[in-house]
């Protein structure tokens, strides 16, 4: 399975994996009219420090704690990807509480969102790694040698 | 291989879905008293709300036990375990045979008696779906609500039927709310927040009588105070049922003790979830956590013990309490424990907006002992993972982590661990 691999030493921190991850959780228009001038809710988040910087988003763990958690039962796995219906949650935000990586934030719409891999609204491509413009985030089969 | 679960509810389920993990081919019997199909227990305050409803209150698909193969005998009670001739008994006489049981009853509230309490036909507790149910249709417009206890429960209770009644207050013995997840500054931020939505409260003291009067019921506090009301509800604590194990000859204390692997001191029988008393590795002691996370992990590592010839390599050893709760868009995230003592340092601190933070860590042994966070529930998950795991941390660490919860204050190596590898290994 596809996954997201993040290689840090190639991380330029320009933080346009959170804008194009934002504005793919949007519907995919125009970004600047989507989004300019407003706070934006990423599934991805940059981590930078000044002298390094690297993207996270869900790892789609296969012992996923927060589904294993999820009072609801709204989260689960449909082929390795761990998925939420928005639909059965409550925004408890058990998982948050329960994501070793913080990689479940609260959504704009008031329950909790994280990344799918863009299969909600890209049909699959994750626009984080298609955009990033120094390839440090790849999405592929292969793990990423250290 | 043939498998009998007693419940329907987190623990149950994370059996099951530990079991198929391990064997598709092993026989489930699921055994429950609750005729329902298995729903989520907490969201039973959020039906209340109309935040749910009777289809997505589901804990699992409606096509769960056919999907998982699992012989579901809903509305059936067991009374007793045979584990000389591996067997539970029914209360219609009938007798289910095992090889291996899963004991996963759960607590029930507990009513401590109160002169006249009997005389209150509108006495409820709050646990089940049939609660609220009942509460849906009792409590009117006008109805004066009075609840027994500050806790989890009482509170979450209280804003699930807020919108529905005509007042609700909250009477408690212990002089906070949540006393039990929550410090004294945390709780009093809760409890304003609460007020302000509309619950009052009796704090610090208790109902000595309950009395009928002309069309109400009356309950007489200790403090003198005296409040009228149409429907109790009673949500003091809960009791874990032990009892099966208990009778059975199997080893209790405040619940069903347990071991790493779920199995109880009886042969081929395990326990999980709220009914089993296990060990909270942030602080060493053994405990009942009664709550839903931990009580599907047990299930669930019961289920793949209880499948695996030779048993499996996967243990439960890393329960811990940890709880994510909301009020009214307000929400609290804790975990670990709040130990007190000189190797204690304590890192508190209010945000001026309603938010607030507070850390504890032991310097003795360079680990986060527990945190509780009101708002700012970003990457909360790092600070749990710390607990759980009993990561050492320099001072320098963990001043970066809680300035700025992230991975960037772990070492390369761990981050690439996480990020680069297939199976984050953290
Ligand atoms: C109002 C409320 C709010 C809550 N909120 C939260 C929350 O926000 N977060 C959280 O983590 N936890 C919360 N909890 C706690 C959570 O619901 C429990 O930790 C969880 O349900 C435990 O699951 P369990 O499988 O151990 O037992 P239970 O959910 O108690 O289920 C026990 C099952 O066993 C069956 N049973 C019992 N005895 C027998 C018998 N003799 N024969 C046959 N069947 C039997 C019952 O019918 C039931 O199906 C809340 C609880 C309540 C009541």
């Amino acid at each position: 399975m596809k996954k997201i691999f993040v290689q840090e030493e190639w991380c330029l921190g320009c933080r346009l994996c959170e804008y194009y991850c934002a504005n793919a959780n949007l519907g995919n228009g125009d970004m600047a009219k989507t989004l300019k001038g407003k706070k934006i809710h990423p599934c991805i988040r940059v981590e930078d420090d000044g002298r390094i910087s690297f993207a996270v988003a869900c790892r789609h763990c296969e012992e996923p704690l927060c589904k294993k958690g999820c009072i609801t039962g709204a989260i689960s796995v449909v082929d390795g990807v761990v998925r939420i219906d928005q639909n059965k949650c409550v925004g408890c935000y058990t998982c948050i509480l329960s994501c070793p990586y913080g990689a479940v934030v609260p959504s704009e719409f008031g329950v909790v969102q994280k990344c799918e891999l863009c299969l909600q609204n890209t049909g699959g491509t994750p626009s984080c790694a298609a955009h990033c413009p120094n390839q440090a985030i790849l999405f592929t089969d292969e793990e990423v040698p250290a | 291989m043939k498998h009998v679960i007693i419940g329907n509810s987190a623990a149950a389920i994370g059996c099951v879905e530990g079991i198929r993990r391990q064997s598709r081919r092993d026989e489930i019997v699921l055994i429950a008293s609750e005729a329902h199909h298995s729903y989520s227990r907490p969201l039973i305050s959020y039906y209340l709300a109309g935040r749910t409803d009777l289809q997505r209150i589901k804990y699992r698909p409606d096509s769960f036990y056919k999907e998982n193969n699992v012989t579901a005998m809903l509305g059936e009670t067991v009374t007793a375990l045979d584990p000389a001739k591996k067997t539970a008994v029914l209360q219609t006489g009938k007798s289910i045979g095992y090889d291996k049981l899963l004991v996963a009853t759960g607590s029930s509230p507990v009513v401590f008696p109160a002169e006249g309490l009997e005389q209150v036909a509108h006495l409820r507790t709050f646990t089940t779906l049939e609660d609220a149910l009942y509460l849906e249709q009792a409590v009117r417009p006008q109805s004066r609500v009075l609840i027994i206890g500050a806790g989890l429960i009482g509170l979450k209770c209280a804003e699930g039927l807020l919108g529905r009644a005509a007042s609700v207050t909250v009477v408690d013995l212990a002089p906070r709310v949540l006393s039990s997840i929550l410090s004294a500054k945390p709780a009093a931020i809760m409890q304003e927040h609460l007020r302000q939505h509309g619950i009052r409260f009796c704090l610090g003291t208790s109902a000595a009588k309950f009395y009928r009067y002309r069309d109400a019921y009356h309950a007489q506090l200790q403090d003198g105070e005296t409040i009228a009301f149409d429907h109790l509800i009673y949500a003091a604590g809960v009791r874990a049922n032990s009892s099966l194990v208990k009778e059975a000859g199997g080893e209790t204390n405040r619940g069903i003790v347990v071991d790493a692997f779920s199995r109880t001191s009886l042969p081929d029988i395990y326990a999980a979830g709220d009914c089993t008393e296990s060990l909270d590795v942030s602080s060493g002691e053994r405990k009942v956590m009664a709550l839903l996370p931990n009580a599907y992990l047990q299930g669930e590592a019961a289920g793949q013990h209880m499948a695996a010839a030779g048993g499996s390599p996967r243990s439960f050893s890393e329960a811990i309490p940890m709880n994510a709760i909301g009020f009214f868009g307000k929400h609290i995230l804790s975990a670990g424990t709040y130990p007190s003592g000189e190797e204690i340092e304590v890192f508190e601190e209010e945000d001026g907006e309603g938010g607030y933070r507070c850390f504890y860590f032991n310097k003795a042994e360079n680990r986060l002992a527990g945190y509780i966070l009101i708002e700012h529930p970003v990457c909360a998950g790092i600070y749990t993972a710390l607990v759980r795991e009993r990561t050492p941390l320099t001072a320098e660490q963990f001043a970066r982590l809680r300035e700025n919860p992230g991975l960037i204050a772990f070492s390369p190596e761990v981050r690439a661990a996480v990020l680069r590898k297939k199976e984050a290994q953290a």
